[in-house]
């Protein structure tokens, strides 16, 4: 079985302490039959051939700091940012959501939930306004994806998010089944109910949900699927 | 280095000698006492060390020889459990025991205690404890896919519960998240016998390649010894003779010897132990778990038939001036102790440094049988490795076995007939309810592989996908399951215990899976209490019965022992892990109903329900007189194979094995997480003895959820009953026999129930 992608050559970035850097490698290869390019967190350089990158979920340095601070100065991440700065496709899951916003690849932080205790559960993922290729994939649904994370309350300041709306930047947010934004579908407190966002240029996307863990009913949920092909778009 | 260490031993002799400790007074009766050395045992350690002592050496025989790591008082009782079987790959006595799945993807898998630790300091006490049985099973080589634990805590209403609880929660979690294994299944109650003395066990499943099994041999004179991982501190010295101590409330200064985990330099190490034994860097590895440096470097000297020889001023500090004794005795966490070839230490360095793992070279295999240990130049530590173990206490010790003469308790079922259904209903929920609030703190989603997890409220499902099963199994599933009904244990330690392997059995068989082997943890009070000594061997009577008759065998196990607090013993609580073999994980029931459904109840011909050690009556505070369910083997074989074949068929939407808070609880809460419910009928019932038929508990017995009716002739069998109780439908409270909770109030209990 070959897919549309089969060609398309994707790093994942591992740093100690990634942990969903297998889960990743699984959901590419079942779903897509693309085999993910590993990259030690101490490469300077990326692979020439690349077309898109992935930073994995986990406790990256085991993150005893700010989730994400230490691997945003990593010695791979400044190739990361060479990376995306010529328009390279960037997904960060999770973790990688962290390191992205610790690098200022993406605007915002991440903080502690509100209830300060890790969260374990399904999460409903609405698609906010936008034009991004992703928006343009993804829109008009909702999407059931897991999130597991103890720091993943999406923050930034009021003018910071003006301009995500503005630029309709802002990707995912927590809602209901129909995609309706209440209290009760914030699970951290994230501001404006955010669980993913764009960059400007709309190639770097980070999400605190875990769409490589959606990706099969059988496991729970397959909505994790489109996201990934949506990521897979970008790299075109 | 390897010829600086060969020269440093063969010029042991003329090392000074460490001064052996003083064989007088008082100053030497406490010594004995703090190392928890009888005056007998001390003859027999004389004997064999051929003079008096050094400290380290005290200390080594200590740990060595303590409850928790020589099983001294349960040794000659646990020969009793089956544990072999065409399924069984290893058994009892390597770090963890393993069974074959399909083709050559096997399963390693154990349980541990970690109960002292978290009553002194349950955040890291807990941690460490998911940390230990980790290390335990990715020594052997495998890959840990699955965690479970069984929590047991003082009653809700006790002053130090609430902080007990939310800490050791805190603690699984945060260590099992961060090193990325998920968290599938486990069990919590709240119990006054547990007020002075949690219980905190943890069990851990991995994968691992039958031909790819590692046992921790130091093998090879003139190999090297090499330290992998945390450097070591003074954390936790002591650990596994206090985890063969009992605790007097009055104690508080034994914080420093808890240890402290870091789940980041786990993960290292998991990761590098696997890399390391799946490109065979190394002949030997052990984890430095129990007795830290002293258990590891003994064990696998004794395994391989050698001695080492090992220079401390190597071993990587946290803290200036440590001692021998603190060295060899430091439970600090995340250590292995390695044994390699020279000609690959280049290539194992590599490694090890890759992993950004502190490592040394702190000594050499050495032929003589003998354990030399150095520490700035003086010779601490001179003793011969195998007597250590041979030669290890055994006792017999005295023992009354529990009276077993019951009769059914007229009165309790007389002071239950005109109670409320409803608040009886009521207050069970608020004891056993939902447990939303724990499992929503522990990844239960990472490793791609979890089917049926802690919202399904039954045993875990994990799906492995992998290159090694057979072919045609691409779907094969293990299920993992944890149990122990502390209540019938209390009741009858006997048939409590056989009770805690049959319901993990049936919780196995409810997802539709086959039970394959099992695990204990056997917690209990003081063994030199008779009475304590009798539930141990009633306990082990039991679980070997109950391990025959489900062709169970034990292939590893703990045993965790002066579970006590100021003379005070826990109720037996022999915590029972089991793994299974599902055929289709396409097919997995799950415990909790998710589609409207036609429902049965399953149970042994003429089983009238029993009150002893009932949920029932712990919530009524009442005394019941009554034999706990009786053990029924044919009935609970008759109702596996059914429910396999309905499986099979896909006919199940739910099942869920009959447990505490009898037939009413077990049926709610299978319909309450999403909402279901139903009139249901319940045959023979009327006002009169409605409560009697609900809240009794049984054995062999399941309610099953059908997509369709089953045909009335098919509920034809030997040894059961099934009843066709009614239909489930969302969005209506549950009626059973006319009576019933508002489906509100039954969320809003089973939801209090952890708001501790």
């Amino acid at each position: 079985m070959t897919s549309k992608f089969g060609a398309t050559q994707i790093g994942l970035v591992q740093f100690p302490g990634s942990n969903c850097d297998a889960d990743c490698v699984d959901a590419f290869k079942r779903l897509f039959q693309i085999d993910l390019k590993l990259i030690w967190h101490e490469e300077t350089s990326l692979p020439s051939a690349l077309s898109g990158l992935i930073l994995p979920g986990g406790f990256s340095y085991g993150d005893y700091l700010r989730s994400g601070a230490l691997a945003s100065i990593s010695p791979v991440m400044q190739a990361v940012k060479a990376f995306a700065a010529k328009g390279g496709s960037v997904l960060g899951v999770c973790n990688g959501f962290q390191v992205l916003t610790e690098s200022h690849l993406l605007p915002g932080a991440l903080l502690k939930n509100d209830s300060r205790k890790f969260i374990c559960e399904y999460a409903q993922l609405a698609v906010a306004p936008g034009e991004s290729l992703y928006h343009r994939k993804l829109k008009d649904r909702t999407y059931k994806v897991p999130i597991a994370h103890g720091e993943g309350r999406y923050y930034v300041d009021a003018e910071g998010l003006k301009k995500l709306q503005a630029n309709g930047q802002i990707l995912f947010q927590y809602g209901d089944e129909a995609g309706v934004l209440s209290a009760d579908t914030n699970p951290n407190g994230a501001v404006a109910h955010i669980a993913g966002i764009v960059s400007a240029n709309g190639r770097v996307m980070g999400m605190m949900p875990h769409p490589e863990r959606a990706s099969s009913e059988l496991l729970g949920s397959a909505d994790g699927t489109s996201i990934l092909e949506a990521f897979l778009e970008t790299v075109g | 280095m390897q010829t600086e260490l060969l020269q440093q031993f063969a010029e042991l002799k003329n090392n000074p000698k460490a001064a052996a400790i003083s064989e007088e007074g008082a100053a030497f009766e406490a010594n004995l006492r703090k190392h928890k050395i009888s005056a007998d045992e001390y003859k027999v350690l004389k004997k064999i060390v051929g003079r008096a002592p050094t400290l380290p050496e005290l200390g080594v025989f200590s740990a060595m020889w303590s409850e928790h790591c020589s099983y001294k008082s349960s040794k000659i009782h646990l020969g009793k459990l089956p544990t072999k079987g065409p399924q069984v790959v290893v058994g009892p006595g390597e770090n963890a025991g393993v069974i074959r799945l399909s083709g050559k993807l096997c399963v390693a898998f154990k349980m541990e205690s970690h109960n002292h630790p978290s009553y002194i300091e349950p955040y890291q006490g807990a941690a460490t404890g998911v940390g230990g049985i980790l290390r335990d099973v990715f020594c052997m080589g495998a890959r840990p896919v699955a965690n479970l634990n069984s929590l047991r805590f003082g009653q809700r209403s006790h002053p130090k519960t609430h902080y007990l609880f939310e800490n050791v929660v805190k603690g699984v979690g945060d260590y099992g998240n961060a090193v990325g294994i998920p968290t599938v299944a486990g069990t919590v109650s709240f119990d006054k016998t547990y007020d002075g003395n949690i219980l905190v066990n943890a069990m851990t499943c991995g994968t691992i390649h039958e031909d790819r099994i590692f046992k921790g041999f130091a093998t090879g004179v003139n190999n090297l010894v090499v330290y992998v991982g945390s450097a070591t501190g003074r954390d936790g010295i002591h650990g596994a003779s206090m985890a063969s101590d009992s605790f007097s409330s009055a104690q508080s200064g034994e914080r420093s010897t808890v240890q402290v985990g870091d789940p980041f330099a786990e993960k290292l190490l998991l990761e590098a132990t696997l890399e390391v034994l799946e490109r065979e860097l190394v002949i030997g590895l052990q984890d430095m778990g129990a007795a830290g440096l002293t258990s590891s470097s003994f064990e696998m000297a004794d395994r391989a038939g050698n001695g080492l020889y090992l220079n401390l001023d190597y071993v990587p500090a946290r803290a200036q001036h440590m001692t021998a004794y603190e060295l060899l005795l430091s439970e600090s966490q995340e250590r292995m102790l390695m044994c390699v070839e020279p000609q690959k230490w280049e290539t194992l360095q590599e490694c090890l440094k890759r992993w950004q793992l502190p490592f040394a070279i702190i000594g050499l295999v050495t032929d003589g049988g003998r354990m030399h240990i150095v520490k700035d130049g003086v010779l601490e530590v001179d003793v011969p490795v195998a007597p250590l173990a041979e030669q290890a206490p055994r006792y017999e010790r005295p023992f009354t076995l529990p009276s077993r003469a019951y009769s059914k308790d007229q009165s309790f079922r007389a002071a239950i007939k005109d109670a409320s259904f409803s608040e009886l209903l009521s207050s069970m929920l608020l004891d056993n309810g939902l447990k939303d609030k724990i499992y929503r703190q522990y990844d239960h989603h990472i490793g791609n592989k979890t089917i049926l997890g802690p919202e399904d409220e039954g045993a875990g499902l994990l799906w492995l996908r992998s290159d090694w099963s057979d072919k045609g199994d691409e779907y094969v599933g293990l299920a993992v399951s944890t149990a122990c009904n502390e209540r019938y244990c209390a009741q009858d330690p006997q048939v409590g215990a056989a009770q805690a392997v049959a319901k993990c059995f049936r919780s196995i068989v409810a997802t539709g899976a086959t039970p394959l082997a099992t695990t204990d943890c056997l917690n209990y009070g003081n063994p030199e209490d008779k009475i304590v000594m009798g539930q141990i061997v009633a306990g082990i009577d039991g679980i070997a019965e109950a391990c025959r008759a489900l062709d169970t065998p034990i292939v590893s196990g703990n045993v965790s022992l002066y579970n006590t607090t100021d003379g005070q013993s826990i109720a037996p609580t022999p915590m029972i892990g089991m793994v299974g073999k599902h055929p289709d994980i396409r097919k997995a029931v799950s415990a909790i109903l998710k589609k409207k459904a036609h429902i049965y109840w399953l149970k042994p011909k003429g089983s009238e329900g029993s009150f002893g050690g009932s949920l029932l009556a712990k919530v009524l505070g009442k005394e019941v007189s009554e034999a706990v369910p009786a053990l029924d083997w044919a009935a609970e074989r008759e109702a596996a194979q059914w429910i396999q074949e309905l499986s099979a068929a896909d006919r199940l939407e739910a099942a869920r094995d009959l447990g505490t808070g009898g037939l009413a609880l077990t049926l709610q809460k299978m319909l309450l997480p999403h909402e279901f419910g139903g009139t249901f009928s319940l045959p023979g019932s009327g006002p009169a003895n409605l409560n009697e038929l609900a809240f009794g508990e049984h054995s062999a017995s399941y309610i099953l959820a059908t997509r369709e009716a089953l045909d009335p002739a098919s509920l034809s069998f030997k040894t059961l009953d099934c009843h066709l109780l009614g239909e489930a439908v969302i969005g209506s409270g549950m009626k059973l026999g006319g009576m019933g909770l508002d489906p509100k109030m039954a969320q809003a209990k089973a939801l209090e129930s952890l708001s501790i």
